[in-house]
Protein backbone atom coordinates (compact mmCIF):
# COMPACT_ATOMS: atom_id res chain seq x y z
CA UNK A 1 0.00 0.00 0.00
CA UNK A 2 2.82 2.17 0.90
CA UNK A 3 4.57 1.40 -2.37
CA UNK A 4 1.50 2.35 -4.10
CA UNK A 5 0.69 6.01 -1.60
CA UNK A 6 3.81 7.07 -2.66
CA UNK A 7 3.98 6.16 -6.51
CA UNK A 8 0.08 7.98 -6.47
CA UNK A 9 2.11 11.33 -5.02
CA UNK A 10 4.87 10.97 -8.03
CA UNK A 11 2.00 10.75 -10.67
CA UNK A 12 -0.10 13.64 -8.82
CA UNK A 13 2.80 15.68 -8.76
CA UNK A 14 3.50 14.98 -12.34
CA UNK A 15 0.39 15.90 -13.24
CA UNK A 16 0.61 19.15 -11.67
CA UNK A 17 3.84 20.05 -13.23
CA UNK A 18 2.20 19.19 -16.37
CA UNK A 19 -0.87 20.60 -15.83
CA UNK A 20 0.87 24.26 -15.38
CA UNK A 21 3.02 24.11 -18.17
CA UNK A 22 1.33 21.70 -21.07
CA UNK A 23 4.82 21.17 -22.36
CA UNK A 24 4.50 17.27 -23.21
CA UNK A 25 0.57 17.74 -23.81
CA UNK A 26 1.02 20.23 -26.31
CA UNK A 27 4.09 19.07 -28.00
CA UNK A 28 2.42 15.09 -28.17
CA UNK A 29 -0.70 16.93 -29.53
CA UNK A 30 0.59 19.40 -32.04
CA UNK A 31 2.74 16.81 -33.45
CA UNK A 32 -0.08 14.43 -33.60
CA UNK A 33 -1.72 16.86 -35.74
CA UNK A 34 0.55 17.59 -38.68
CA UNK A 35 1.08 13.82 -39.03
CA UNK A 36 -2.00 12.91 -38.66
CA UNK A 37 -2.91 16.04 -41.35
CA UNK A 38 0.25 14.87 -43.66
CA UNK A 39 -1.36 11.42 -43.92
CA UNK A 40 -4.56 12.40 -44.82
CA UNK A 41 -2.64 14.43 -47.81
CA UNK A 42 -0.40 11.44 -48.63
CA UNK A 43 -3.12 9.10 -49.15
CA UNK A 44 -6.03 9.84 -51.40
CA UNK A 45 -9.07 8.40 -48.80
CA UNK A 46 -11.91 7.94 -51.49
CA UNK A 47 -9.90 4.99 -52.64
CA UNK A 48 -7.61 3.91 -50.20
CA UNK A 49 -9.47 2.06 -46.81
CA UNK A 50 -9.19 3.72 -43.80
CA UNK A 51 -9.89 0.49 -42.39
CA UNK A 52 -6.27 -1.73 -44.05
CA UNK A 53 -4.14 1.95 -43.45
CA UNK A 54 -5.64 3.54 -40.48
CA UNK A 55 -4.58 1.36 -37.58
CA UNK A 56 -0.80 1.88 -38.75
CA UNK A 57 -1.32 5.60 -39.32
CA UNK A 58 -3.15 6.09 -35.54
CA UNK A 59 0.17 3.51 -34.12
CA UNK A 60 2.69 5.74 -35.78
CA UNK A 61 1.14 9.24 -34.65
CA UNK A 62 0.76 7.67 -31.34
CA UNK A 63 4.61 5.77 -30.85
CA UNK A 64 5.78 9.03 -32.06
CA UNK A 65 4.17 11.29 -29.84
CA UNK A 66 4.22 9.25 -26.64
CA UNK A 67 8.41 9.40 -27.40
CA UNK A 68 8.31 12.74 -26.72
CA UNK A 69 6.26 12.70 -23.27
CA UNK A 70 8.53 10.01 -22.45
CA UNK A 71 11.87 11.57 -23.33
CA UNK A 72 10.40 14.58 -20.89
CA UNK A 73 9.26 12.46 -18.04
CA UNK A 74 12.89 12.70 -16.61
CA UNK A 75 14.10 15.99 -17.56
CA UNK A 76 11.73 17.71 -15.25
CA UNK A 77 13.63 15.73 -12.60
CA UNK A 78 17.28 17.02 -13.60
CA UNK A 79 15.73 20.77 -12.94
CA UNK A 80 16.81 20.81 -9.28
CA UNK A 81 18.82 17.64 -9.15
CA UNK A 82 15.00 16.38 -8.38
CA UNK A 83 15.93 12.70 -8.99
CA UNK A 84 18.26 12.12 -5.93
CA UNK A 85 16.04 14.20 -4.06
CA UNK A 86 13.46 11.10 -4.41
CA UNK A 87 15.99 8.67 -4.15
CA UNK A 88 16.92 10.34 -1.25
CA UNK A 89 13.11 9.84 0.00
CA UNK A 90 12.39 6.85 1.99
CA UNK A 91 10.93 5.29 -1.42
CA UNK A 92 11.45 2.15 -3.27
CA UNK A 93 12.25 2.72 -6.83
CA UNK A 94 9.66 0.79 -7.53
CA UNK A 95 7.47 3.44 -6.67
CA UNK A 96 8.97 6.19 -8.80
CA UNK A 97 8.74 3.72 -11.34
CA UNK A 98 5.09 3.50 -10.82
CA UNK A 99 4.60 7.36 -10.27
CA UNK A 100 6.43 7.92 -13.43
CA UNK A 101 4.64 5.18 -15.71
CA UNK A 102 1.36 6.45 -14.34
CA UNK A 103 1.89 10.01 -15.80
CA UNK A 104 3.43 8.61 -19.10
CA UNK A 105 0.30 6.83 -19.77
CA UNK A 106 -1.89 8.98 -18.43
CA UNK A 107 -0.53 11.72 -20.92
CA UNK A 108 -0.48 9.16 -23.66
CA UNK A 109 -3.96 7.93 -23.16
CA UNK A 110 -4.96 11.70 -23.01
CA UNK A 111 -3.86 12.23 -26.63
CA UNK A 112 -5.57 9.34 -28.06
CA UNK A 113 -8.71 9.90 -26.70
CA UNK A 114 -8.82 13.41 -28.72
CA UNK A 115 -6.81 11.98 -31.21
CA UNK A 116 -8.83 8.61 -32.40
CA UNK A 117 -12.26 10.90 -32.37
CA UNK A 118 -10.52 13.76 -34.67
CA UNK A 119 -8.98 10.87 -36.96
CA UNK A 120 -12.55 9.67 -37.22
CA UNK A 121 -13.22 13.24 -38.55
CA UNK A 122 -10.48 13.93 -40.69
CA UNK A 123 -10.60 10.47 -43.05
CA UNK A 124 -14.23 10.16 -42.50
CA UNK A 125 -14.31 6.99 -40.68
CA UNK A 126 -17.13 5.94 -38.27
CA UNK A 127 -16.19 4.94 -34.90
CA UNK A 128 -19.43 4.97 -33.27
CA UNK A 129 -20.11 1.10 -31.79
CA UNK A 130 -16.74 0.34 -31.46
CA UNK A 131 -15.37 2.72 -29.13
CA UNK A 132 -15.64 0.14 -26.00
CA UNK A 133 -13.12 -2.25 -28.37
CA UNK A 134 -10.82 0.43 -29.02
CA UNK A 135 -10.43 2.01 -25.25
CA UNK A 136 -9.49 -1.84 -24.39
CA UNK A 137 -6.98 -2.16 -27.33
CA UNK A 138 -5.44 1.77 -26.36
CA UNK A 139 -5.35 0.89 -23.13
CA UNK A 140 -3.21 -2.82 -23.33
CA UNK A 141 -0.88 -1.36 -26.01
CA UNK A 142 -0.38 2.14 -24.28
CA UNK A 143 0.23 0.42 -21.07
CA UNK A 144 3.26 -1.72 -22.31
CA UNK A 145 4.72 1.07 -24.65
CA UNK A 146 4.58 3.28 -21.68
CA UNK A 147 6.36 0.70 -19.13
CA UNK A 148 9.19 0.42 -21.40
CA UNK A 149 9.85 3.62 -22.04
CA UNK A 150 9.88 4.72 -18.56
CA UNK A 151 12.75 2.57 -17.90
CA UNK A 152 14.45 3.41 -21.01
CA UNK A 153 13.57 7.23 -20.32
CA UNK A 154 14.94 6.95 -16.86
CA UNK A 155 18.16 5.13 -19.01
CA UNK A 156 18.40 7.73 -21.46
CA UNK A 157 18.01 10.85 -19.19
CA UNK A 158 21.59 10.35 -17.98
CA UNK A 159 23.21 9.67 -21.16
CA UNK A 160 24.69 11.92 -23.35
CA UNK A 161 22.51 11.68 -26.81
CA UNK A 162 19.91 10.15 -24.95
CA UNK A 163 17.53 11.95 -27.18
CA UNK A 164 18.34 9.94 -30.13
CA UNK A 165 19.09 6.66 -28.36
CA UNK A 166 15.43 6.40 -26.77
CA UNK A 167 13.43 5.86 -30.17
CA UNK A 168 16.40 3.67 -30.99
CA UNK A 169 15.78 1.72 -27.86
CA UNK A 170 12.09 1.83 -27.39
CA UNK A 171 11.30 1.10 -30.68
CA UNK A 172 13.69 -2.04 -31.23
CA UNK A 173 11.84 -3.30 -27.84
CA UNK A 174 8.46 -2.19 -28.55
CA UNK A 175 8.16 -3.87 -31.97
CA UNK A 176 5.79 -7.08 -30.97
CA UNK A 177 3.32 -4.56 -29.37
CA UNK A 178 3.24 -2.60 -31.80
CA UNK A 179 2.66 -5.01 -34.49
CA UNK A 180 0.13 -6.64 -31.90
CA UNK A 181 -1.79 -3.29 -31.30
CA UNK A 182 -2.02 -2.70 -35.44
CA UNK A 183 -3.30 -6.11 -36.00
CA UNK A 184 -5.88 -5.29 -33.22
CA UNK A 185 -7.03 -1.99 -33.79
CA UNK A 186 -7.51 -2.93 -37.78
CA UNK A 187 -9.84 -6.14 -36.66
CA UNK A 188 -12.01 -3.59 -34.47
CA UNK A 189 -11.97 -1.00 -37.37
CA UNK A 190 -13.36 -3.66 -39.60
CA UNK A 191 -16.21 -4.25 -37.30
CA UNK A 192 -15.47 -7.35 -36.19
CA UNK A 193 -15.75 -8.34 -32.46
CA UNK A 194 -12.45 -8.09 -30.45
CA UNK A 195 -12.03 -12.05 -30.03
CA UNK A 196 -11.57 -11.83 -33.52
CA UNK A 197 -8.12 -10.69 -32.54
CA UNK A 198 -7.72 -12.56 -29.43
CA UNK A 199 -4.27 -14.04 -30.38
CA UNK A 200 -2.97 -10.25 -30.80
CA UNK A 201 -4.58 -9.03 -28.01
CA UNK A 202 -2.97 -11.70 -25.52
CA UNK A 203 0.36 -11.01 -27.18
CA UNK A 204 -0.10 -7.69 -26.27
CA UNK A 205 -1.32 -8.56 -22.65
CA UNK A 206 1.62 -10.69 -22.19
CA UNK A 207 4.35 -7.98 -23.98
CA UNK A 208 2.95 -5.61 -20.97
CA UNK A 209 3.03 -8.44 -18.29
CA UNK A 210 6.17 -9.31 -18.84
CA UNK A 211 8.08 -6.01 -19.74
CA UNK A 212 6.19 -3.94 -17.75
CA UNK A 213 7.38 -6.33 -14.45
CA UNK A 214 10.39 -6.53 -15.91
CA UNK A 215 11.25 -2.66 -16.44
CA UNK A 216 9.58 -2.68 -12.39
CA UNK A 217 12.06 -4.78 -10.77
CA UNK A 218 15.24 -3.54 -12.85
CA UNK A 219 14.30 0.14 -12.37
CA UNK A 220 16.65 0.23 -9.46
CA UNK A 221 19.48 -0.35 -10.60
CA UNK A 222 19.18 1.85 -13.53
CA UNK A 223 18.54 4.95 -11.39
CA UNK A 224 21.15 4.01 -8.76
CA UNK A 225 24.53 5.30 -9.59
CA UNK B 1 25.16 1.03 27.53
CA UNK B 2 27.46 3.19 24.95
CA UNK B 3 24.78 4.38 22.19
CA UNK B 4 25.01 3.08 18.96
CA UNK B 5 27.28 5.49 16.32
CA UNK B 6 25.05 8.06 14.35
CA UNK B 7 27.39 7.36 11.64
CA UNK B 8 29.68 4.41 11.22
CA UNK B 9 32.58 4.27 8.29
CA UNK B 10 35.21 0.99 8.52
CA UNK B 11 37.80 1.72 5.72
CA UNK B 12 35.32 3.29 2.70
CA UNK B 13 36.83 3.32 -0.78
CA UNK B 14 34.75 4.67 -3.45
CA UNK B 15 36.82 4.98 -6.63
CA UNK B 16 35.50 6.49 -10.08
CA UNK B 17 37.46 4.54 -13.22
CA UNK B 18 40.05 3.37 -10.91
CA UNK B 19 40.84 6.69 -9.20
CA UNK B 20 39.79 6.93 -5.45
CA UNK B 21 37.73 9.87 -4.58
CA UNK B 22 37.45 8.42 -1.08
CA UNK B 23 40.30 6.34 -0.31
CA UNK B 24 40.08 4.19 3.47
CA UNK B 25 37.71 6.63 5.12
CA UNK B 26 37.34 5.44 8.98
CA UNK B 27 34.44 7.34 10.88
CA UNK B 28 32.74 7.40 13.68
CA UNK B 29 30.59 10.07 14.94
CA UNK B 30 28.23 9.81 18.34
CA UNK B 31 24.73 10.97 18.20
CA UNK B 32 24.62 14.70 19.22
CA UNK B 33 27.93 15.02 17.86
CA UNK B 34 28.12 18.04 15.12
CA UNK B 35 31.33 17.58 13.15
CA UNK B 36 32.55 19.54 10.40
CA UNK B 37 34.90 17.80 7.23
CA UNK B 38 37.31 20.68 5.92
CA UNK B 39 38.74 19.89 2.63
CA UNK B 40 39.94 21.88 -0.21
CA UNK B 41 38.01 21.00 -3.83
CA UNK B 42 38.28 17.50 -4.99
CA UNK B 43 39.51 16.29 -1.50
CA UNK B 44 36.41 13.93 -1.94
CA UNK B 45 34.18 15.67 0.62
CA UNK B 46 30.93 15.07 -1.18
CA UNK B 47 31.86 11.87 -2.40
CA UNK B 48 32.09 10.79 1.12
CA UNK B 49 28.51 12.63 2.07
CA UNK B 50 26.93 11.17 -0.89
CA UNK B 51 28.87 7.66 0.45
CA UNK B 52 27.35 7.82 3.76
CA UNK B 53 23.93 9.09 2.84
CA UNK B 54 23.45 5.91 0.54
CA UNK B 55 23.58 7.87 -2.52
CA UNK B 56 26.82 6.40 -3.98
CA UNK B 57 27.88 2.48 -2.71
CA UNK B 58 31.05 1.59 -1.65
CA UNK B 59 33.56 0.42 -3.90
CA UNK B 60 35.34 -1.18 -0.60
CA UNK B 61 33.91 -1.05 3.04
CA UNK B 62 30.95 -0.83 5.54
CA UNK B 63 28.66 2.12 6.16
CA UNK B 64 26.05 2.14 9.15
CA UNK B 65 23.67 4.82 10.25
CA UNK B 66 22.09 4.66 13.40
CA UNK B 67 22.81 0.66 13.25
CA UNK B 68 21.23 0.24 9.97
CA UNK B 69 23.12 -0.35 6.54
CA UNK B 70 21.90 2.01 3.66
CA UNK B 71 22.26 -0.88 1.30
CA UNK B 72 20.86 -3.38 3.33
CA UNK B 73 18.11 -1.16 5.33
CA UNK B 74 17.68 1.35 2.27
CA UNK B 75 14.41 3.06 3.44
CA UNK B 76 14.88 2.93 7.61
CA UNK B 77 18.63 5.28 6.73
CA UNK B 78 16.60 7.41 4.65
CA UNK B 79 13.41 7.90 6.64
CA UNK B 80 15.74 9.04 9.50
CA UNK B 81 18.50 11.56 7.53
CA UNK B 82 18.27 14.88 5.66
CA UNK B 83 20.21 16.68 3.38
CA UNK B 84 21.41 20.16 2.46
CA UNK B 85 23.14 20.11 -1.17
CA UNK B 86 24.36 22.14 -3.75
CA UNK B 87 21.25 21.22 -5.96
CA UNK B 88 17.90 22.09 -4.20
CA UNK B 89 15.79 18.96 -4.92
CA UNK B 90 13.01 21.53 -5.61
CA UNK B 91 10.52 21.47 -8.55
CA UNK B 92 10.57 25.04 -10.23
CA UNK B 93 6.72 24.66 -11.36
CA UNK B 94 5.63 23.94 -8.26
CA UNK B 95 4.82 26.55 -5.28
CA UNK B 96 7.01 25.99 -1.96
CA UNK B 97 3.89 24.97 -0.12
CA UNK B 98 3.15 22.18 -2.53
CA UNK B 99 6.94 21.48 -3.09
CA UNK B 100 7.17 20.36 0.92
CA UNK B 101 3.66 18.87 0.48
CA UNK B 102 5.30 16.41 -1.72
CA UNK B 103 8.27 15.18 0.07
CA UNK B 104 5.86 15.24 3.03
CA UNK B 105 4.20 12.42 1.38
CA UNK B 106 7.28 10.77 0.55
CA UNK B 107 8.26 10.49 3.91
CA UNK B 108 4.48 9.19 5.08
CA UNK B 109 4.46 11.95 7.47
CA UNK B 110 1.27 12.71 9.53
CA UNK B 111 -0.78 15.65 9.29
CA UNK B 112 1.79 17.16 6.41
CA UNK B 113 -0.08 20.41 6.21
CA UNK B 114 0.35 21.68 9.40
CA UNK B 115 3.62 20.37 9.28
CA UNK B 116 4.12 22.56 5.90
CA UNK B 117 2.98 25.81 7.71
CA UNK B 118 5.24 25.34 10.33
CA UNK B 119 8.80 24.54 8.21
CA UNK B 120 7.65 27.48 6.33
CA UNK B 121 7.60 29.79 9.06
CA UNK B 122 10.75 29.01 10.66
CA UNK B 123 12.49 29.45 7.46
CA UNK B 124 10.53 32.92 7.09
CA UNK B 125 8.65 32.13 3.77
CA UNK B 126 4.79 31.77 4.62
CA UNK B 127 3.88 35.05 2.97
CA UNK B 128 5.82 33.28 -0.63
CA UNK B 129 4.60 30.19 0.35
CA UNK B 130 1.98 30.11 -2.23
CA UNK B 131 4.24 31.58 -5.28
CA UNK B 132 6.28 29.26 -7.70
CA UNK B 133 9.64 27.99 -6.57
CA UNK B 134 10.93 29.53 -9.84
CA UNK B 135 10.25 32.53 -9.04
CA UNK B 136 12.30 32.90 -5.48
CA UNK B 137 15.61 34.12 -5.39
CA UNK B 138 18.82 31.97 -5.02
CA UNK B 139 18.78 33.12 -0.98
CA UNK B 140 15.11 32.07 -0.72
CA UNK B 141 15.38 28.88 -2.37
CA UNK B 142 18.31 27.74 -0.36
CA UNK B 143 16.01 28.51 2.64
CA UNK B 144 13.25 26.68 1.31
CA UNK B 145 15.90 23.53 0.64
CA UNK B 146 16.89 23.89 4.43
CA UNK B 147 13.11 23.70 5.20
CA UNK B 148 12.87 20.36 2.95
CA UNK B 149 15.46 18.83 4.74
CA UNK B 150 14.62 18.98 7.83
CA UNK B 151 11.03 18.46 7.32
CA UNK B 152 10.79 14.96 8.68
CA UNK B 153 12.88 16.34 11.79
CA UNK B 154 16.06 14.00 10.66
CA UNK B 155 18.08 12.15 13.34
CA UNK B 156 20.98 12.46 10.85
CA UNK B 157 21.58 15.65 9.08
CA UNK B 158 24.58 15.83 6.22
CA UNK B 159 25.31 19.86 4.95
CA UNK B 160 27.31 20.16 1.85
CA UNK B 161 28.64 23.47 1.62
CA UNK B 162 25.18 24.93 2.85
CA UNK B 163 26.16 28.57 3.37
CA UNK B 164 26.97 29.11 -0.70
CA UNK B 165 25.11 31.50 -2.56
CA UNK B 166 23.09 32.50 0.73
CA UNK B 167 22.44 36.00 1.40
CA UNK B 168 23.16 37.50 5.70
CA UNK B 169 19.93 37.02 6.39
CA UNK B 170 19.50 33.23 5.02
CA UNK B 171 23.23 32.59 6.43
CA UNK B 172 21.81 33.92 10.41
CA UNK B 173 19.00 31.99 9.83
CA UNK B 174 20.60 28.40 8.65
CA UNK B 175 22.93 29.13 11.49
CA UNK B 176 20.11 29.84 14.35
CA UNK B 177 18.73 26.69 12.79
CA UNK B 178 21.61 24.52 12.61
CA UNK B 179 21.60 25.55 16.27
CA UNK B 180 18.31 24.15 17.27
CA UNK B 181 19.03 21.18 15.41
CA UNK B 182 22.27 20.70 17.54
CA UNK B 183 20.01 21.34 20.30
CA UNK B 184 17.50 18.95 19.75
CA UNK B 185 20.08 16.60 20.04
CA UNK B 186 20.58 15.70 16.35
CA UNK B 187 23.31 14.49 14.97
CA UNK B 188 25.12 17.02 12.33
CA UNK B 189 28.10 16.21 9.66
CA UNK B 190 29.12 19.18 7.44
CA UNK B 191 31.74 19.43 4.63
CA UNK B 192 32.77 22.68 3.44
CA UNK B 193 36.12 24.42 1.86
CA UNK B 194 35.38 27.98 3.84
CA UNK B 195 37.28 27.66 7.20
CA UNK B 196 34.71 30.65 8.61
CA UNK B 197 31.84 28.35 8.42
CA UNK B 198 30.90 26.08 10.93
CA UNK B 199 33.50 26.24 13.50
CA UNK B 200 31.69 27.88 16.38
CA UNK B 201 28.88 25.52 15.60
CA UNK B 202 31.27 21.95 15.61
CA UNK B 203 32.15 19.84 18.27
CA UNK B 204 34.86 18.18 16.28
CA UNK B 205 35.96 18.94 13.40
CA UNK B 206 38.40 17.08 10.99
CA UNK B 207 40.24 17.82 7.57
CA UNK B 208 40.48 16.06 4.64
CA UNK B 209 42.64 15.94 1.62
CA UNK B 210 43.23 13.39 -1.40
CA UNK B 211 40.08 11.33 -0.45
CA UNK B 212 41.35 10.89 3.33
CA UNK B 213 40.68 12.10 6.52
CA UNK B 214 44.33 13.94 7.85
CA UNK B 215 42.90 15.41 11.00
CA UNK B 216 40.10 14.99 13.13
CA UNK B 217 40.00 16.33 17.28
CA UNK B 218 37.29 17.87 19.01
CA UNK B 219 36.70 21.54 18.00
CA UNK B 220 36.52 23.20 21.72
CA UNK B 221 39.10 25.28 22.21
CA UNK B 222 39.88 25.54 18.53
CA UNK B 223 40.58 29.03 17.61
CA UNK B 224 39.90 30.08 13.69
CA UNK B 225 43.31 31.26 13.35
CA UNK B 226 44.71 27.95 15.18
CA UNK B 227 41.94 25.97 12.48
CA UNK B 228 43.67 28.05 9.83
CA UNK B 229 46.87 27.14 10.47
CA UNK B 230 46.57 23.11 11.21
CA UNK B 231 44.22 23.39 7.57
CA UNK B 232 47.40 24.86 6.04
CA UNK B 233 50.15 22.39 7.74
CA UNK B 234 48.01 19.07 6.73
CA UNK B 235 46.49 19.71 3.16
CA UNK B 236 50.00 21.23 2.37
CA UNK B 237 51.37 18.47 3.39
CA UNK B 238 48.97 16.57 1.79
CA UNK B 239 49.12 17.93 -1.37
CA UNK B 240 53.13 18.53 -1.95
Amino acid sequence: MDLLRKAGAIWMKDLRLEWRTLDSISGMFFFSLLVLVIFNFTFDFTTADFKEIGPGVLWVTFTFAGILSLSHSFVIEKEGDCMQGLLLAPVDPGSIYIGKMLSNLTMMLGVEVILVPLSAVLFNYPIYGKMGSLAAVLGVSTLGFAGVGTLLGALTARTRRGEVLLPLLLFSICVPIIIAAVQTTKVVMRGGPLSDAKEWFMIAAAFDAVFVSASFLTFQFIVEE
Amino acid sequence: MVAEPAIEARSIVRSFAAIPAVDGVDLVVRPGEFLTIFGPNGAGKTTLLRLLCGLLRPTKGEIRLMGFSPSRNELEVKARIGLIAHASFLYGGLTARENLLFYARLHGLTRPAALVDQRLAEVGLSSRAGDLVRTYSRGMQQRLTIARALLHDPEVVFLDEPYTGLDQQASRMLRALLDSIRGRGRTVMMVTHNLEEGLELSSRVAIMSRGRLVEDRPASGLTRHQLEALYASKVDAWTS
